[in-house]
């Protein structure tokens, strides 16, 4: 893992002057993936690179030990072994990013990745009130706790929304900070939820207060707002990623989360970053998508490149 | 698809995982090269619905693509025979398409856009292996414009007769089109020639002909009528060919400057319209204010979009002196993505120039720029090694005096300018001979406005650049050219005036324009000598008429005067010979007074235009009585000739503020607005016939738009024009709005239509005036509206005070205004 983000002093000159274009923005959003394709064995590649950046997710309210064991073994094996084979990659041992579940349910991920031989991955867990950080703060910061102490490696925040939308950003710095702190060794996720920040001007401030605040990653949305990962959205946080960068050296991750299901729009969000950001954040380290049903997609499409044949949903193992 | 394990190991999916690096991601050119083959991979014109190749011998030419070098297909030269036969062929078709239903032609462009659509994918492959450009943009630029441009104007053909009452087509047209963007530009003129009833005589450029000539063959399949558009291949001096045939009724031009001007001097006087969309060297305005993450998308736009050959590339970056290092370590950062390559790889940003001459000329400048001491950043990115490509360029340290800075390099090179405050932004935005387009970056709504409106190119783009779309026009102001090509606004190049027959002036083909215009002022006549009649002996008072510019009455430079004859030959009056230095001062007048007279309220222009017909009322009878002393028409007609430039005030005095401009319905997000600016300092030469009328019908349009005039008023009968300036200072006309300068009506027109800084010479005179008019003008690329010779009845409304005034009153700026801030909640 790369050094992590150890924040910075709250400076509210970083998010003042700040100016979003949102057509322009969108107009670059909507040229990103007709400017850029990845065919054959590259966009095989590609979406071998997309799985491993999954943050395989459930977070529903009827999960039990058994779904979430059913997740952490796919986690672990997410291409069919055929297939891996086929394409002479065993030895990327591919698996994905992350599993992120509820705090709940950490210990059933704990239990199932080390059945299946997966304890490398990481496991992740949303905390403090998910979706909308409408509980106390102190219970926000046990969440953590508990998660951590659960044997999360990874917490999901959310951000305080009602600070962010009525401008206490100094306010939503202070309290990511103590997440911080409550997250210890785990890396801390800082979810925006971007689809109920109102404008971009929101979106750039919400991410520079969470990195000035120590956020490992920036997320866009926990999946259950209006809007969840949309390329706009995305586009205006790594330009704030970057800004954050030249400004500190600091390099901070992204996850997009929330309506990402198609192989091709994968290897969209991997272009952005390859294009926006470098080579350097293309990887597990600094990009994450929270995603539950594309992984599917990506091995549906891994299975046509290997055979060139179109697979029928019943052959994948589902997750 | 092959499966795994036949790759080259360093392609292999697992060295590839670790890199992520691009691959080549080839559309497909099979078809395309099908294409070719059912054709010999020989071509020849396209003429009266059919292929057509000549009997007799014809020089060939091989199309190549650009990004491989790889030989395309021959086509032919053609010579004046083939341009007699494709000419004759859509005047024979002219006869029945211009009569159709509009509604039938309608059925037809709407037709064509179907089948456009319907082989979409085939053309934008041969023109990206054609040009040279990638396929991502003929796949979602050039074809869906194309296509879009057809639906459009499908739309005009249907709404001709309520939409263009009053107007009618022009005959047949030739369109010459450059290589940048070859089905596009071609598309533009198409349209709306066709929708107005006009049959068309296309040359495509040298270098890419291959999609004209696929399009014509998709226009038979679509069941247009044979004739009614044609394409001929062959070099430049065959345009000039094609242009020259007395048979084209209007020329359509797009290209450089140079060949515009040589297109306008050779069509000078012929009676031929021509609208002429020319070189660029637009602005790119960044504020500090501005969005400089988009802002650097923007460029990418304005000046890497189809390798910067695109007329109106954002090609001067100019930028507030404090965000310019920031923005330009931005563009660096940028400039290390981009991705050149092979025209059919989906997934590059640049590919190929049009030709190793063009690149050479681009590398050229480039040097020059070096040489000054410039700094030239060119991205460490990887160049196809075969094909004919240049990197994106980025050049500081540059200033005003760069030839980088001053002329168009029409390649993927961009200058950086700093500086201080928004008026010199526009300033420095202006400080060149063209003006086709521009950009303005910032947040500010306001300021964004305000910027807009003060750049002086016919389309403004807030926060984006090089947006396009049939329902604007797109055109430009200066050396950039005339007419638009697009929208309500681009119809007008492809009518005239129903009332009105075209001029074929026969006897000016070998008049001299070197020699228009010389004088020799007039000497002092005693017995031709009329001096006014009073009841007593004693002599009336000796009025002196003097020019009138700047809002003063002048004496005339040389101090000479011309005397005025009625027409027993007595002298009526004496008025003062204006010379060059007349002419300049007044233009200088002129140009100060325009930018405060264009920016008053309209309704105060109203109010004062209003008021001149009030004043013009109470002299009604004095005046008259002039006209019949000065020209002998009776009475009651000169009364009915001051009544009808009352009426005429009035009429122009309505429009004061009913004709702005629109708002356009273009496929834009937001705002695209229309606006009809003036067109400048104008210059007037009023006909003989009707002094006042004549006079009042032609200063009246333009003044009410904004525009400032130096009127040469009838040369026989100036004196009511000179009248006239006491209704100006009675009726609070700005001084300079209005200069009124009498003399030699050639010598006055000479030194107008060479003046560079007059915008517009509008001339009602002689057949061989006119053509030195329009031969003049090429110089600085002024509008020009002449008579060729050819007298109108001014008391008519249709022929004194028709929509063409209007038009050539205004020129047309589109500023596009995209919207949105709301995403989400």
């Amino acid at each position: 893992m790369a050094a992590r983000n150890p924040g910075v002093e709250y400076d509210e000159s970083w998010i003042q002057n700040i100016y979003i274009n949102l057509p322009a923005v969108k107009r670059r959003a909507e040229t990103l993936g007709t400017r850029r394709t990845v065919k054959k064995q590259w966009q095989a590649a590609w979406l071998l690179r997309a799985v491993t950046c999954i943050d395989l997710t459930t977070l529903a309210g009827d999960d039990t030990p058994s779904n979430v064991e059913r997740l952490c073994y796919k986690a672990k094996h997410p291409i069919r072994g055929d297939l891996v084979k086929a394409l002479d990659i065993k030895d990327k041992d591919i698996t994905t990013g992350a599993v992120c579940v509820y705090p709940s349910r950490v210990a059933d991920c704990v239990k199932a990745l080390k059945a299946c031989n997966g304890t490398n991955i990481p496991i992740a867990s949303v905390a403090t009130g998910f979706p909308t950080g409408q509980t106390p703060l102190k219970t926000r910061l046990d969440e953590i706790k508990q998660a951590v102490s659960s044997g999360a490696r990874e917490i999901d925040i959310v951000i305080n929304r009602t600070y962010a939308l009525t401008g206490d950003w100094k306010g939503v710095y202070n309290e990511v900070r103590l997440m911080r702190e409550a997250c210890g060794e785990a890396h801390l996720k800082t979810i925006l939820a971007t689809g109920e920040l109102g404008s971009m001007v929101n979106v750039y401030k919400a991410s520079m207060v969470c990195m000035m605040a120590g956020a490992d990653f920036i997320k866009t949305s926990t999946g259950k707002e209006g809007v969840n990962a949309i390329l706009p959205v995305g586009l205006v946080m790594v330009r704030a990623i970057r800004e954050y960068h030249h400004r500190t050296a600091h390099k901070v991750g992204f996850k997009p989360a929330g309506g990402i299901r198609s192989a091709k729009d994968a290897c969209t969000w991997l272009s952005m970053m390859k294009e926006e950001l470098g080579d350097e954040w293309t990887k597990p380290n600094l990009f994450r998508i929270g995603a539950s049903s594309l992984l599917g997609d990506i091995e549906r499409q891994i299975f046509h490149y290997v055979t060139g044949r179109y697979a029928a949903a019943h052959e994948l193992p589902m997750a | 698809m092959a499966a795994t394990g036949v790759a080259p190991q360093h392609n292999s999916v697992s060295n590839l995982f670790e890199s992520l690096s691009y691959g080549p991601a080839p559309e497909a050119d099979n078809v395309a090269k099908a294409w070719l083959e059912d054709h010999q991979r020989d071509f020849g014109h396209f003429i009266d619905g059919k292929w057509y190749k000549p009997a007799g011998e014809r020089k060939k030419y091989t199309t190549k693509s650009p990004a491989t070098g790889e030989e395309l297909t021959a086509t032919i030269q053609g010579n004046e025979e083939d341009v007699e036969t494709a000419v004759s062929a859509a005047r024979q078709a002219f006869k029945s398409w211009s009569t159709l239903a509009p509604h039938v032609r309608a059925r037809h462009l709407y037709s064509i856009a179907r089948h456009v659509q319907k082989h979409q994918r085939l053309i934008s492959v041969i023109e990206a292996i054609d040009n040279g450009k990638p396929i991502r943009e003929t796949r979602d630029a050039d074809i869906p414009l194309v296509v879009r441009h057809f639906y459009h104007h499908a739309g005009w053909a249907q709404l001709m007769e309520t939409e263009m009452r009053g107007w009618k087509p022009v005959g047949v047209v030739a369109a010459i089109v450059p290589w940048n963007f070859p089905l596009m530009l071609l598309t533009w003129k198409v349209c709306p020639a066709l929708a107005m009833g006009n049959t068309v005589v296309l040359k495509p450029a040298t270098y890419t002909r291959l999609s004209a000539l696929l399009f014509a063959e998709i226009c038979a399949e679509a069941g247009l009528p044979p004739g009614v558009f044609n394409v001929v291949t062959g070099n430049g001096a065959f345009g000039g060919q094609l242009a020259g045939h007395p048979d084209v009724d209007k020329v359509a031009f797009t290209g450089s400057t140079e060949v515009g001007q040589v297109l306008r001097r050779s069509t000078a006087g012929s009676g031929k319209k021509i609208s002429l969309e020319l070189g660029g060297k637009s602005p790119v305005v960044v504020f500090d204010t501005a969005d400089l993450d988009s802002t650097v998308e923007g460029v990418v736009d304005a000046i890497w979009f189809n390798q910067g050959q695109v007329c109106s590339a954002g090609s001067r970056l100019l930028v507030q002196e404090s965000v310019i290092d920031k923005l330009v370590s931005k563009l660096k950062e940028r400039m290390s993505h981009l991705r050149l390559g092979d025209s059919l790889d989906k997934a590059i940003d640049m590919a190929a120039i049009v030709d190793e001459s063009q690149k050479r000329s681009i590398d050229e400048y480039v040097q020059s720029a070096r040489q000054e001491g410039a700094e030239v950043h060119q991205a460490n990115i990887s160049i196809p090694c075969r094909g004919c490509f240049y990197p994106p360029t980025l050049i500081t340290g540059v200033q005003t005096v760069s030839r980088v800075v001053v002329e168009e390099i029409f390649g993927p090179v961009l200058v950086v300018l700093p500086f201080r405050t928004a008026k010199e932004a526009i300033s420095l935005a202006n400080n060149t001979q063209y003006g086709l387009g521009g950009s303005v970056w910032t947040e500010n709504i306001s300021l964004a406005m305000e910027v807009a409106l003060n750049i002086k190119a016919g389309a403004i783009w807030i926060n984006s650049h090089n947006v396009f779309d049939a329902a604007a026009g797109f055109g430009g102001y200066k050396q950039s050219g005339y007419g638009r090509d697009g929208g309500k606004e681009g119809l007008y190049e492809y009518v005239r005036p129903s009332w009105e027959e075209r001029a074929r002036p026969s006897d000016v083909e070998n008049f001299n324009v070197k020699t228009f215009g010389n004088t020799l002022p007039p000497r002092p006549s005693v017995t031709d000598n009329s001096p006014a009649a009073t009841e007593t002996d004693t002599p009336s008072i000796d009025r002196t008429y003097k020019l009138y510019y700047g809002g003063a009455q002048k004496r005339p430079d040389g101090q000479y005067s011309r005397p005025i004859r009625n027409p027993d030959g007595k002298v009526v009056g004496l008025v003062g010979e204006s010379n060059r230095k007349d002419v300049r001062n007044a233009v200088e007048a002129a140009h100060k007074a325009a930018p405060g007279w264009g920016k008053r309220a309209a309704h105060n222009r109203a109010q004062i235009v209003y008021y001149m017909a009030e004043n013009l009322e109470v002299r009604r009878d004095e005046i008259a009585g002039r006209i019949t002393s000065m020209c002998g028409k009776s009475i009651d007609d000169s009364r009915l000739e001051v009544d009808q430039a009352i009426q005429r005030l009035f009429y122009w005095g309505a429009y004061c503020d009913k004709y702005g401009g629109t708002v356009q319905e273009t496929t834009l997000y937001g705002a695209t607005v229309k606006i009809h600016e003036s067109v400048g300092v104008i210059g007037i030469a009023c006909p003989d016939d009707f002094p006042l009328l004549g006079f009042v019908s032609l200063f009246a349009p333009a003044v009410i738009r904004g525009n400032a005039v130096i009127v040469v008023p009838s040369e026989k009968y100036p004196l009511v024009a000179l009248d006239f300036y006491q209704v100006f200072d009675t009726s609070d006309l700005p001084g300079g709005v209005v200069n009124i300068l009498t003399g030699d009506r050639d010598h006055l027109v000479k030194y107008l239509s060479e003046h560079q800084d007059v915008q517009a010479m509008w001339y009602f005179g002689t057949a061989e005036g006119s053509k030195f008019v329009e031969h003049a003008s090429a110089e600085n690329l002024k509008r020009t509206w002449v008579n060729y010779g050819v007298k109108r009845n001014w008391s008519d409304v249709e022929q004194g005070q028709g929509e063409e005034f209007l038009y050539q009153s205004v020129q047309v700026k589109n500023i596009w205004i995209p919207m949105g801030d709301i995403f989400a909640n």
